[in-house]
């Protein structure tokens, strides 16, 4: 009796909960609320399946229970029910799966008006690199990663010259247009991860990711890595904006070409102390240092 | 559908005690041993004993999310450090060990009805290595700097990096040594269960007529046989690459500044060996866990288990399918997105098969008679978190689905219902229900009803409320959930929670440990057969069953494992081996 009750109990503390608890997503800012309804479908389907069969069972317990005198039924298989039971399970999985396909196809189609932006990742920041004039973004590799050159950008590449590097800052976007952003990482896996853009897509260093969304409100969103990336994980956050058009165009206006960059700089700048010099463990505290101070 | 075999239909049984290697001394009785029954209790208590280092470790990760800021000796380095071993230790040396090493040696002989394991030898070797897998995995405790922290996963480039503790010191070293250990022992008792499994099984044995149990050891078994390996190459790789510099899993890097000596190998590369293994994994968990909870279902329900042919085939065709399904852990590790479509589909596929089980055992419990035994609640708590951690896989199986959901808290509380909190139940169910045939004696059940409501209900208030925080879009693998714009107040408290409630699960544990050691000695008498059951273990002469399981001769098998409640039966029970017609039992065939 006491066990049938316990399992009533479980079903409906857990529907309101689900309803009544003040956990819930963050309010979308981008094109994917079609995730948000598949997973409102998948909720719907899960939740009257738990409910049916914990119910059953607490049904059974209670009516079934042993008392003196009782005998179970003889029953080895049921083919028909058995059958039944089957296909309900098969077509119940297909609702999910068909949506699910095909806004996953959407997914990884990118539109082809989508803006490129480059995010690259190291620990523990967040840089990015737009295409310039031309509307390309240059080539880049990891080995040619120095001080001068945070993002690896292949200097013979004419393509590279006018991309706009923004190193360790925030990142703008104008609202209401697709961007296709390229994920790279010049050490360990991370992943580029928005919670109100609901997409999100590891890096890999060696290869380059992407996914893509168009924002659809203006705001500031947090980044956060979603990729255990070393003890820094927690702390390498990073901010998107996603500005009206004009306020766009003019954070764009400020800032630096990868050839301003890279031009020869007169004053003495502080220049790294010569690798190797120092132990890995300092340089790595030394890090996260300026992680948190950020 | 036929009817019992009558008894004059077999042959006598011809085979007497075979040539056992009988222990001469204490030593070779009770240490070094060849009994599948004495290896079974090693590899239960050593699981057991660091199976408490990982609970302790889950303690101290939730003080630190429940209570941030709160402990300063639990740096970022401590907690990753904590979570890393806390999961390793758990599936691997914990639930493997413990289904296969533990359940699997113990029962697999007694219900087949063999005397001992086919290579008793090897199986010996197959326990003292596992064992130095654990003391290896433990020896990186007291390594310099400490355990890895790379996750259990423990994904390249960043577990042999500096920027990961243990990565540039002994504890990834420690790990993959340990990790390679483990699968060489696992292997030697693997091929021994297997083999015992086809071909000691006594007369009348057929493999339908074999406990499910049986048949969810027996396949976890060969899955992990075919899945191990991937890991091990993984591993060695992996240690390669840490140790000699190559670079299989290590593409060009620069590391805070400086270019480290690797070039053109590929992470993903190692995430799907890894998967190759830890999807299969996933399954070589549960399907001893189905096993065991249809039989302890059929048996306190008195009923025979609901579709038995189905399961065995649903078993068999879970572990099947369970290796086409890998990259779903993968949708965005950056794999080609197409792989996407693949794999979503396998993985819903799964869901029938899976689906199919969990109707029969709640249709065993219907027109049942059901004692709510201690282990009855444990396989009721058992369908309950398993449907539920069942159903959050076809969020993130479901390709899209998984998009906003991975890499957060959800991830972990879909996990842990479905492979920690629903087998590990399962476990507990199992040693209530065999703990006398071991022991002689029952355990105390006011503490079993104490630890069972503890255990479940704490777990299900762990694990229900933690989806939440993952929609709310918090990452899992963060040693501070602080620094995030959309972390709420309430989600704090909620954490808090989460943490009060995993320290109370955690101390139901210590009195279950307490009942398993006090029953040993002070608990009430069991006899040989006090759940009435009609398996094969526990129709032995003596109980505990000695060397040789069997006595004298070895019982011959007439019937199915489930003839409960045979209509026209005196009892409500029929033993395997209790020759005779019934006229309405109907076995399938």
């Amino acid at each position: 009796m006491a066990v049938a009750l316990v399992l009533v109990l479980v079903v409906v503390g857990s529907v309101l909960f689900h309803l009544l608890s003040p956990w819930w997503w963050t309010p979308i800012a981008s094109n994917w609320d079609y995730i948000d309804h598949t997973i409102i479908i998948t909720f719907w389907i899960t939740g009257v399946v738990f409910a049916a069969v914990v119910l059953f069972m607490a049904y059974c317990v209670f009516r079934f229970r042993h008392r003196e005198g009782n005998r179970a039924a003889y029953e080895p298989e049921n083919k028909r029910l058995e059958s039944w039971l089957t296909i309900v399970t098969a077509v119940g999985v297909t609702a999910l799966l068909v949506p699910g396909l095909f806004v996953w196809s959407r997914f990884v189609n990118v539109p082809s008006d989508a803006t490129e932006v480059e995010v690259v990742g190291q620990q523990w920041q967040w840089s990015f690199r737009l295409p310039g004039k031309d509307g390309k973004l240059g080539t880049s590799d990891t080995s040619n990663v120095s001080a001068e050159n945070p993002l690896g950008v292949i200097a013979s590449d004419p393509n590279g010259q006018d991309d706009v590097v923004v190193e360790a800052a925030d990142l703008h976007l104008p609202v209401g247009k697709p961007v296709k952003m390229l994920l790279r990482s010049i050490d360990v896996l991370h992943d580029f991860y928005v919670p109100e853009f609901r997409a999100k897509m590891d890096m890999i260093p060696g290869s380059v990711t992407y996914f893509w969304f168009t924002p659809t409100r203006t705001g500031t969103f947090q980044v956060l890595c979603a990729e255990l990336c070393g003890q820094g994980h927690p702390l390498m956050n990073g901010v998107v904006m996603v500005d009206t058009q004009e306020d766009y165009v003019a954070w764009l206006g400020e800032q630096q070409t990868f050839a301003q960059l890279s031009a020869p700089q007169q004053t003495g700048s502080a220049d790294p102390a010569p690798a190797g010099t120092v132990a890995p463990g300092s340089r790595i505290s030394a890090k996260l240092e300026t992680v948190e101070a950020r | 559908m036929v009817d019992i075999t009558p008894a004059d239909a077999v042959p006598p049984a011809e085979v007497g005690e075979m040539e056992l290697y009988h222990p001469h001394s204490w030593w070779t009785k009770y240490v070094f041993s060849q009994d599948a029954k004495v290896i079974a209790i090693q590899y239960s208590a050593t699981a057991t004993a660091i199976g408490m280092v990982a609970l302790v470790l889950s303690w101290l990760m939730r003080l630190q999310l429940g209570f941030p800021g709160t402990f300063d000796f639990i740096t970022p380095e401590a907690y990753y450090q904590f979570i890393t071993m806390h999961g390793m230790i758990m599936v691997i040396y914990l639930l493997t060990a413990l289904f296969l090493g533990g359940f699997g040696n113990y029962l697999i002989p007694l219900m087949v009805g063999a005397r001992d394991m086919v290579f008793p030898y090897v199986n010996m070797l197959s326990y003292w290595i596992y064992l130095l897998a654990v003391l290896v995995l433990v020896s990186s405790f007291f390594a310099p700097g400490g355990p890895t922290g790379a996750g259990w996963t423990l994904y390249p480039p960043q577990a042999i990096m500096t920027g990961t503790p243990g990565g540039q010191d002994w504890g990834i070293i420690l790990m993959l040594v340990s990790l390679i250990l483990f699968i060489i022992g696992f292997t030697m008792g693997g091929l021994n269960y297997v083999v015992t499994v086809l071909q000691a099984r006594t007369r009348g044995m057929t493999l339908m007529r074999l406990p499910l149990t049986v048949w969810g050891i027996f396949t976890a078994t060969v899955m992990a046989l075919l899945a191990f390996p991937a890991l091990f190459v993984a591993c060695v790789m992996m240690l390669f690459d840490r140790a000699l510099g190559t670079s299989f899993f290590m593409p060009a890097i620069v590391e805070m500044g400086e270019q480290l000596q690797h070039s053109g190998g590929s992470p993903i590369l190692f995430q799907h060996l890894f998967w190759f293994f830890g999807h299969p994994e996933v399954y070589i968990v549960a399907l001893p866990a189905f096993g065991i909870v249809s039989d302890l279902i059929s048996t306190h329900a008195r009923k025979n288990i609901f579709g038995y042919r189905m399961m065995v085939w649903a078993i068999v065709g879970i572990g099947a399918l369970s290796f086409v399904v890998w990259a779903h852990h993968m949708y965005v590790s950056g794999m080609h997105p197409y792989f996407g479509f693949f794999f979503a589909t396998t993985t819903l596929i799964i869901a029938v098969p899976t689906a199919i089980k969990v109707y029969n055992w709640v249709l065993t419990l219907w027109r049942g008679d059901i004692h709510l035994t201690i282990p009855m609640l444990f396989a009721l708590a058992f369908i309950v978190t398993f449907v539920n951690g069942g159903l959050t896989g076809l969020f993130l199986g479901n390709v899209v689905v998984d998009v906003p959901l991975s890499d957060t808290m959800f991830v972990v509380a879909h996990f842990h219902m479905v492979m920690g909190v629903a087998p590990i139940l399962v476990i507990f169910g199992a040693i209530y229900h065999w703990y006398p045939k071991v022991t002689g004696r029952m355990l105390n059940e006011t503490l079993g009803q104490f630890h069972f409501w503890v255990t479940f209900l704490g777990a299900y208030l762990i694990f229900f409320p933690m989806h939440y925080l993952g929609l709310v879009g918090l990452p899992r693998r963060y040693a501070e959930l602080t620094d995030m714009t959309i972390m709420t107040e309430s989600a704090h408290h909620l954490n808090s929670f989460i943490s009060i409630m995993a320290f109370m699960v955690g101390f139901a544990q210590i009195v279950f440990l307490f009942n398993l050691i006090w029953s040993i000695r002070h608990g009430r008498e069991a006899g040989g057969n006090p759940w009435r059951a009609t398996t094969l273990e526990w129709q032995t002469a003596e109980t505990p069953p000695t060397h040789g399981n069997f006595g004298k001769d070895l019982p011959i098998v007439y019937r199915w494992a489930y003839d409960y409640s045979v209509p026209g039966a005196k009892e409500d029970f029929i033993p395997q081996n209790v020759p005779g017609s019934f006229g309405t039992s109907k076995e399938p065939a």
